[in-house]
């Protein structure tokens, strides 16, 4: 055992506080110790040859730097031991800048610190191990939740590079929410039409196998090797003979009757139906909770979408389909929910039809909508609108968040309405307009300047709409009432009510709000903490389209980072058993917030006893240890940090060092 | 005792204290220098036999500092940690030492000043509780 350690003065950073000098003089003398030199700048080129000449010329096998924190340099230094052909994890570092020569001031104090804090470092060098980083092999395939905007533009990007993408959407078609609106801000261009070529797009890619009326059942695995099981719904409509001509939905008993909830549930469809009319893939889709066949096995005296069908498509005979295969990389875009405005009475909603939310407008005013896009409540065009603004968001009782996009996606709708209907009297409430993006300042002036009225209230201030006459009088504190012909609520943005679910399945995590948990806000807010598993769109948070599809291409890219390669490398400093001291008593299991840890059966081949033995799989453990402190009896360690070592430094530091 | 300086070892996790002990000295905060500190990847690495290991060897005090609940960067090991530690404070009690020689705090990356402020307490509460009594009797 040969250790080299050397001291680093950094300028006067240490130099000024440490006596360098008198630290290199005193190391020398410990046990393995082969050579012991400072130097002004260890970090440096030349303070990096010194140690390799040393390495070459000693055939040093352990080195010990003592300059600032390992979260500095421990990455340089591990270099310079594999440029010499020495195992990197042989290296062990000494903060005597950060945690010693910059918060103390008496010189004695903090040499005397040094010295001890050198000497526990040595005597854990004697321990360190040789590791090798290992490698997993990586399928170049991924698997995107959700195929609304931010699942379509991922989707895309991902199978543009050359890579097999499957995309699984719950609803009979993809589109998502983008496909419900009906003008986007601030350019006011129509939703469908932006979005429509790129869902066509989709379907046409050679790359996308997509996946719709399907769920994710379950997940297994980890990055590079996902295994996953998809279940398909029925359709009961056999999707390779099936035109989309809709005749079946002409000819529905049902045709007219059943709430469509594409529309908000303001529209009505058959039994039989697609979503939209621009719906991709364009196949009809029996709901299984209305078709009168379904449900109690007989439709009159036949089923009369099955007699209008001229290409014998309906099949009532359909089962659920679980499709598995394994991907390398998964990308979750599985949106967002609206606030339910009956959780806020105050507001009126659901007691007339004067009191509509944000999307329910959207759908009126949509050219394909239940109205033709004709704003027309109870029959008549509105005279008097008021928007009611933060329904749901910025509520210190309830969701505290902001969700971003309804002070412009008001104004949009103010601005719609005057359009169409020119005589029409609009009154804002707001508390503060977030104009952020590009061009919203912009269209925001715009809108005040067609004469929509913005008045100003305090979020705790009280707004209450009731019904008088058919009219919802809107009374707010500070304001004078308005007997209004329609109300629209902005309601906020809200996490899916399964995001428990998902977030099980897929062993993510959820923010505090709900959402889903980015691995870090600011550096990595397409990363979960799961490796191989990225968030975009607003299920990561609330935000507009602009900020989707950026985040979207994000993720494709980090995505494709993973899947561009043929080998993936982890982290050497994962957990190993002993198993000859393992008793399969499952404590590791238990503690391990990774599920990295499995009790495997054996038999044991003196007694021919059935064992269970722990077993690490090296691509889940993240080397954390904790593992290692509920073992009992040591068999498994944290590598790298295994109790030998770290009581090697305990049995020094103990000491009194003054 | 005029001239008893205490010997403490801290256990830090890489993420959150050993970074915010690292950021005490990039903002030069100065606190004593009686701690010399271990770190470790997570404060859930940290086995009670360790500490107990620890004041055999005749550390006066032991601070183990991890990620605030709910932040810690492997996702549960500070509540571990949080629980042995105060399970490991019953059993000091029947070894003769007291409790508060051990102390767990949750101390974030850009904790800099409340990782200095513990020290110095820690430092100051050692000092008017004297030597290990482990050690003494030795």
């Amino acid at each position: 055992m040969k250790i080299g350690v050397y001291v680093c003065e950094c300028g006067i950073n240490i130099a000024a506080t440490v006596d360098v000098e008198k630290v290199v003089e005193e190391v020398k003398n410990l046990p393995n110790v082969a050579v012991s030199r400072f130097y002004k700048y260890m970090c440096s080129d030349p303070g990096q040859e010194l140690i390799k000449k040393d390495i070459k010329e000693l055939h040093l096998d352990r080195v010990v730097v003592a300059s600032c924190s390992p979260r500095m340099h421990e990455p340089t230094f591990r270099r310079v031991l594999e440029e010499t052909g020495l195992n990197p994890y042989c290296f062990e570092m000494v903060n005597i800048r950060e945690q010693c020569s910059w918060v103390h001031q008496q010189k004695e104090k903090a040499t005397a610190k040094t010295i001890q804090l050198i000497t526990g470092a040595v005597a854990r060098a004697s321990f360190l191990e040789p590791l090798e980083k290992k490698e997993v092999s990586v399928i170049p395939k991924a698997m995107v939740i959700g195929g609304g905007v931010a699942g379509i533009q991922a989707a895309l990007e991902i199978a543009d590079k050359g890579f097999k993408v499957y995309l699984i959407e719950r609803t009979p078609s993809i589109g998502g929410r983008m496909a419900q609106l009906d003008k986007t801000f601030p350019t006011l261009d129509c939703s469908a039409c932006i979005l429509t070529p790129k869902m066509v797009d989709v379907a046409r890619h050679p790359n996308i196998e997509l996946l719709t009326y399907s769920e994710v059942m379950s997940l297994d695995g980890y990055i590079g090797n996902f295994k996953v099981k998809v279940r398909k719904k029925p359709r009961y409509v056999d999707e390779e003979k099936c035109v989309g001509c809709g005749l079946c939905a002409e000819a529905c008993r049902l045709k007219g009757r059943v709430l469509n909830e594409f529309e908000v549930n303001k529209g009505k469809r058959s039994a039989i139906y697609v979503p939209f009319p621009q719906a991709v893939p364009l196949k009809y889709t029996i709901d299984p909770e209305k078709c009168i066949t379904l449900k109690t096995g007989k439709c009159g005296d036949h089923a009369l979408c099955a007699e209008a069908c001229e290409r014998n498509a309906i099949n009532f005979d359909q089962k659920d389909e679980i499709l598995e295969f394994d991907v390398g990389t998964i990308v979750v875009a599985t949106g967002f929910d609206l606030f339910d405005p009956m959780k806020k009475p105050e507001y009126g909603y659901g007691k007339s039809q004067n009191v509509i939310t944000g999307l329910e407008f959207e759908r009126l005013v949509s050219a394909s909508g239940p109205t033709s896009g004709h704003i027309k409540i109870n029959g008549k065009e509105p005279k008097k609108v008021v928007f009611i603004q933060c329904v749901g968001s910025r509520d210190k009782k309830g969701h505290e968040y902001c969700s971003r996009v309804c002070c412009m996606y008001t104004a949009k709708q103010a601005h719609m309405v005057k359009e169409k209907i020119p005589g029409a009297e609009l009154v804002v409430y707001y508390t503060d307009v977030r104009a952020f993006g590009k061009g919203y300042e912009e269209f925001y002036n715009r809108v005040q300047g067609e004469g929509i009225i913005y008045r100003r209230r305090e979020l705790d201030d009280p707004i209450k709409v009731t019904l008088q006459a058919g009219k919802a009088v809107v009374k707010a504190k500070g304001h004078p009432d308005i007997e209004a012909d329609l109300v629209v609520l902005a309601t906020g943005i809200v996490p899916r009510e399964d995001s428990k679910e998902l977030v099980r399945i897929l062993n993510i995590n959820q923010s505090a709000d709900g959402f889903l948990l980015e691995a870090h806000p600011k550096l990595r807010p397409m990363d979960t903490f799961t490796d191989g598993i990225f968030l975009a769109g607003c299920c990561q948070s609330p935000k507009d389209i602009p900020d989707t599809v950026a985040q979207a291409s994000g993720a494709a890219s980090r995505v494709c980072d993973i899947l561009s390669k043929k080998y993936l490398e982890i982290e050497a400093t994962v957990a190993e058993v002993d198993e000859t001291l393992c008793r399969g008593c499952g404590f590791c299991v238990d503690v391990c917030p990774y599920k990295a840890i499995e009790l495997k059966e054996s038999v044991d081949g003196a007694s021919g006893h059935t064992i269970k033995i722990a077993s690490v799989n090296e691509a889940l453990c993240k080397g954390c240890g904790s593992c290692s402190a509920a073992c009992l009896n040591g068999a498994i360690q944290h590598l790298g940090f295994k109790d030998g070592q770290i009581h090697a430094m305990i049995n020094v530091l103990g000491e009194k060092y003054l | 005792m005029k001239d008893f300086e205490p010997n403490i070892i801290g256990f830090l996790c890489n993420w959150c204290s050993y970074a915010g002990a690292d950021l005490a000295g990039t903002s030069r905060i100065k606190y004593p220098s009686n701690i010399k500190s271990i770190r470790v990847m997570c404060s859930g690495r940290v086995d009670p036999v360790f500490i107990l290991e620890a004041l055999r060897k005749g550390a006066d005090g032991i601070l183990v500092a991890g990620c605030h609940p709910g932040d810690c960067h492997y996702q549960s090991g500070n509540y571990k940690t949080n629980r042995r530690i105060k399970l490991l404070k019953k059993l000091l009690n029947e070894l003769g030492v007291e409790p508060n020689r051990v102390r767990f705090e949750y101390i974030s990356a850009s904790e800099g000043q409340k990782f200095a402020q513990v020290v110095t307490d820690f430092v100051d509460e050692l000092k008017k509780m004297g030597p290990n009594p482990i050690v003494a009797k030795q």
